[in-house]
């Protein structure tokens, strides 16, 4: 799957799709691939402001746990509540139905601290030693 | 035919409650005898439950079937090697089973007059006289009921002692290649963990360690030998480095069987070791227990022991000591597990000073016989000497893309238990083979004859040893829908 | 050097089957000369010269010799008519239970890590979790925990994570004291605070005093019956503690087959001893510890979990799972330390409740609960004897005499009865007050004689 061009990427592997001021926050396919079958994900409640590198929750596979972390600063104004009941979603389609949060960010230029897709893809293929 | 039946019709043994009938019943009671009450007499109705909803109906011979055909689903070390890396699966000798059954231990209750268990507590005291030799230490509690009881047991006693002195600290060092246990037990017992990196023989550098012994640090948890079967050589100055900084050396005991009786922790400059009577002292592992931990303090840890403690008079009777009053508390109600206190005594007396040595002597040989036979067939990622156990990895295996729970799964068909895996953590895809003394030349030849076949498989079918087991009672699970949608009980 | 030779046949054992051809072989394929030769990494300095001082090897004849002579020499149920309770009670043990645990594939595997090789096991946890829930009226229980004592900390740990900012709990003065004191140990160095409430004239707790004491808490815990044998008014404590995580304790788990279960009246966490199912009092250990709570807790859980699933071919299975709230993959963040649990003990609990099953469990909670009145009523009768807590009582109660407990119940011992628990060691002022519990096993016979010796003993004691 080809790493999508409209997202920006932090080292921690979770992705921001940014759309105004509203920024769209999940895993990278790279991120999944690497977790296996997710199981559960721990997501913050509405409302709840971080700042970005804050803990944004945690995702578990049946035999492993990872910290999330918030890749930008701002207020989070919508969980995806279908991930409780189908975690499987962030495997099978993590940039689309698999996001976790929407945040209204407090400000869109954090975004150029992250990397570009074809960043992130030179990052990845270093990290894993290909 | 519903969903339903057709799973209870692939089932392998039904849920004693699918067994379930109105009317049967399994037991039989003496008569009541007193006249009988009317109980809302005795207690008002509003606090009496209706009847057990749910609950079963099944007769003896349903249970005894249950049970029996249970049972049969299950491997065990009686019926051949099992060979989990860290958790010593040996023999379990009967008469220690035997001897925990008599009815003047069996029948005795935790709250009872000294002078009513006096039996008791000489056994009690001679346990900790046995274990203080073996040890080399000059104190050791029996409370603690399982390794990281006994954990959590001394880091509390480590915290105490400095909190004495002035300052708890605030961190304790545990090598990357610990037991989950350590940090967990260290956390509760209110400390932040630093971990140490081992080095490229898997153990722990002195100038890392050096370095890391800031005013801060409590203590240093580590297992001795690690958990690769590596023997940290330099345990004694790093004693040394720990101390003139005033912070102690806690010693996870789990891998005691491969020194027993050949080394003694607290010749080591150790101040503190739990020891798992379920592994060295063959204590039956019972899917996953009961155990016993009891640790050893050096003399600076004594006044912190739990309460009470087991004291001998000079008229040669025994008492409970409650007088400590530094001490970190109880760690438990009552006794510890005093009838597997009793059975890792009575093993210690059938064993003797000569057997408690063979047991490490022949533990080593046997991991090192395994070791030889399977160098050249997977690959060794730490090749420092080990004692009682061997750590491979699955790297030779994987560029057919068959890895360490594909091995681990195959070796399932051969009919022996497979390995620990994936543990330790710095290994990538780890073996870790652990076949105790108990274990006869013919069946580690068995073993080493079926690793060797599963790594030629790997190479030549890696299809077969990936779609592995295929003669076991059920194949792999899906752990992921597990879980993803946890069913934890069973409903009707 | 004293040390003997491992190749020399006089040093075989009988548990370790390598020996002397089978021992120069291996050495043959490791390439080394001798066993010495592969402890080289342990220094010398810290190698023991000599063999340690201890004795044996022992044959089985002086073990049993030995361990027998040690067994004769206790007091205990096995020769006296005893009435000890206070959390450890010796209740009908089915033969079949002790038969079915020295099953070499029960009594001698391992944590059911491969489950595909493990289905006895994991089948048998599932059941035992199914049997809390339906006793105690929640919604998940776990594998086991080590016994009640530590079960409470657990419980209470688990609670204080639930809510944030909040650091105190409230325990009930009534509760095993044993169980408090651990609770003390466990927490002493995580800010935790504690605030006792204490009982009032019938031995249940002061609920104006609970009501007082829940301002600022996290958390409550009650156990019933209580220490004092006392039920609780689980309704009545559950509306003084609006707001808190309740936690009940069980500390004679036979009772959960005539009370009201906590998961009934707004309790969230059950946790409790088991060792009332048909396990020997062996002097306090092995028992085993449970857990059971409200499904939305079912992540926060210490210990080991078993859930269904199925296998590539869609049978039904058994596996761990919910593994990541534990110390092997979270380490130093698990929601407990715990590892070696009482596998072994909550299967015979299994069995216990399986044999007795619906009918058998109501049946001994009522010949407790019919068999104590019986003997309550018997001691209001006797002169000088007073029964301090009127509350109802489930198989245990307090009894008060104008002299000292153990003065009292040494003379019952005479009589080869084991007659109480004297309280006065766990609470001031009680020094007169000792525990006296009554189960199934007693005859009638048993508590007449029992009634009838108290008073002669109180008579004695009055000359």
């Amino acid at each position: 799957m080809a790493t999508p061009e409209d997202n920006h990427y932090a080292k921690s592997h979770e992705y921001v799709h940014l759309e105004g001021d509203i920024a769209t926050i999940g895993i990278t396919e790279y991120a999944q691939k690497e977790l296996g079958d997710v199981v559960f994900v721990e997501l913050p409640q509405v409302g709840s402001v971080l700042e970005a590198a804050d803990e944004l929750g945690s995702i578990e596979s049946v035999k492993a746990v990872s910290e999330l972390f918030s890749p930008m600063t701002g207020e989070v104004v919508e969980i995806n509540e279908a991930l409780a009941d189908n975690p499987a979603l962030i495997n099978t389609d993590p940039y689309g139905d698999g996001w976790m949060i929407r945040m209204r960010v407090s400000d869109a230029t954090e975004v150029d601290e992250l990397m570009t897709a074809e960043e992130y893809d030179e990052y990845i293929e270093k990290e894993s030693g290909h | 035919m519903t969903e339903e039946q057709t799973q209870q019709k692939t089932a392998l043994e039904p849920l004693i409650f699918e067994r379930s009938k109105s009317g049967r019943r399994g037991y039989q009671l003496p008569d009541l005898e007193v006249p009988e009450q009317d109980l809302d007499a005795i207690l008002p109705a509003g606090l009496r439950r209706s009847e057990i909803q749910d609950e079963v109906e099944v007769s003896e011979v349903d249970v005894i079937r249950h049970f029996t055909r249970l049972s049969k689903l299950n491997v065990s070390i009686d019926a051949g090697l099992y060979p989990l890396g860290s958790c010593t699966m040996k023999h379990n000798p009967r008469i220690n089973e035997e001897i925990a059954r008599t009815p003047g231990f069996a029948q005795s209750h935790p709250l009872q007059a000294e002078h009513q268990v006096q039996g008791n507590l000489e056994l009690l005291w001679t346990l900790e006289q046995t274990l203080k030799e073996i040890f080399g230490l000059p104190r050791v509690t029996l409370q603690p009921v399982a390794g990281a009881h006994g954990e959590l047991t001394g880091i509390l006693m480590v915290h105490k002692a400095l909190s004495k002195s002035g300052n708890a600290r605030k961190y304790i060092l545990i090598p990357d290649s610990a037991h989950g246990t350590n940090p967990a037990s260290a956390a509760f017992a209110g400390y932040e963990i630093r971990e140490l990196k081992s080095n490229s023989r898997g153990t722990v550098d002195l100038s890392t360690l050096e370095a890391a012994v800031t005013e801060d640090v409590a203590a240093l948890m580590i297992t001795v030998p690690n958990t690769l079967g590596v023997f940290e050589s330099e345990i004694k100055a790093m004693a040394d480095i720990l101390h003139a900084k005033g912070a102690y050396l806690y010693c996870d005991g789990a891998n005691l069987n491969s020194f027993v009786g050949i080394a003694r922790p607290g010749d080591m400059g150790i101040d503190v070791i739990h020891s798992n009577l379920h592994k060295t002292f063959s204590t039956p592992h019972g899917g996953g227990g009961p155990g016993a931990g009891p640790v050893g303090v050096s003399e600076s840890l004594i006044p912190y022991l739990p309460t009470p403690t087991v004291e001998k008079r000079e008229d040669g009777t025994f008492y409970l000591d409650y007088s400590h009053p530094d001490s970190i508390g109880r760690m438990r109600a009552f006794n510890g597990n005093f009838n597997v206190l009793v059975r890792a005594l009575t093993y210690m007396r059938s064993m003797g000073p000569t057997g408690l040595r063979r047991i490490a002597q022949m533990a080593v040989l046997n991991a090192n016989y395994i070791r030889a036979r399977l160098k050249k067939h997977y690959h060794l990622p730490y090749d420092a000497p080990s004692l009682h156990e061997v750590v491979f990895s699955d790297k030779l295996q994987t560029p057919k893309d068959v890895h360490t729970l594909d091995i681990a799964k195959r070796l399932m068909d051969f009919g022996f238990h497979p390995p620990t895996i994936y543990f330790p953590l710095i290994v990538s895809g780890a073996l870790m083979i652990e076949p105790t003394e108990s274990e006869p030349k013919e069946e580690l030849d068995a073993f080493c004859d079926a690793m060797i076949a599963i790594a030629h498989e790997s190479q030549e079918r890696p299809e077969l040893v990936r779609s592995a087991p295929h003669t076991t009672p059920v194949r792999r699970l899906d752990e992921a829908r597990a879980a993803r949608q946890p069913v934890l009980r069973w409903k009707p | 050097m004293t040390l003997p030779d491992p190749t020399d046949p006089k040093s075989s054992h009988r548990y370790i089957p390598n020996a002397g051809e089978d021992i120069r072989e291996m050495l043959d394929v490791i390439g080394v000369d001798s066993i010495d030769r592969l402890f080289e990494t342990i220094p010398d300095d810290v190698k023991l010269r000599e063999l340690l001082d201890l004795p044996g090897p022992w044959s089985e004849v002086e073990s049993r010799r030995w361990f027998r002579g040690l067994a004769a020499r206790n007091k205990t149920g096995a020769d006296h008519v005893s009435f000890l309770g206070g959390g450890a009670y010796a209740h009908y043990q089915p033969a079949v239970i002790d038969q079915m645990l020295l099953r070499s594939e029960f009594l001698t595997a391992y944590t059911p890590y491969q489950p595909e090789v493990s289905q006895g096991t994991l089948q048998s946890i599932f059941e035992y979790q199914t049997h809390q829930c339906l006793l105690t009226g929640l919604d998940v229980a776990n594998a086991s925990l080590y016994d009640g004592s530590t079960a409470l900390c657990e419980a209470v740990l688990l609670a204080e994570r639930l809510v944030k900012g909040k650091h105190k709990i409230v325990l009930a003065k009534s509760i095993h004291p044993h169980y408090l004191q651990t609770v003390r140990t466990y927490i002493q160095n995580l800010g935790i605070e504690i605030v006792e409430v204490g009982w009032g004239a019938d031995g249940r707790i002061d609920l104006g005093a609970l009501r007082a004491a829940t301002d600022g808490a996290f958390g409550v815990a009650v156990q019933s019956p209580n220490f004092l044998g006392v039920v609780e008014d689980y309704e009545a404590v559950a509306q003084a503690t609006e707001g808190l995580t309740r936690i009940s304790v069980i500390a004679e788990a036979t009772s959960l087959g005539i009370l009201t279960p906590p998961g009934q009246h707004g309790f969230d966490i059950c946790v409790g001893e088991g060792q009332a199912w048909g396990i020997p009092p062996q002097f306090g250990g092995p028992y085993v510890g449970f857990m059971v709570v409200r499904e939305a807790l079912k992540r926060h859980m210490p210990g080991r979990l078993v859930g269904e699933t199925v296998d590539v071919d869609g049978r039904r299975a058994y596996v761990l799972t919910l593994a990541t709230r534990e110390q092997h993959i979270r380490r130093g963040k698990a929601t407990s330390n715990i590892c070696t649990n009482e596998a072994l003990i909550a299967l015979a609990a299994n069995m216990y409740l399986s044999l007795m099953g619906k009918e058998g469990l109501r049946e001994v909670a009522t010949q407790c609960l019919q068999k104590t009145a019986y003997l309550r009523n018997k001691l209001r009768g006797i002169a000088s004897l007073e029964l301090p807590f009127d509350g109802p009582v489930y198989n245990e109660l307090v009894v008060r005499t104008p002299f000292p407990a153990e003065t009292i119940l040494a003379d019952l011992e005479e009589q080869k009865i084991l007659g109480g628990i004297p309280l006065g060691p766990f609470h001031d002022g009680h020094e007169n007050d000792f525990l006296v519990a009554v189960t199934e096993l007693h005859t009638k016979e048993n508590l007449d004689q029992y009634a009838a010796a108290l008073s002669a003993a109180i008579s004695r004691e009055r000359r």
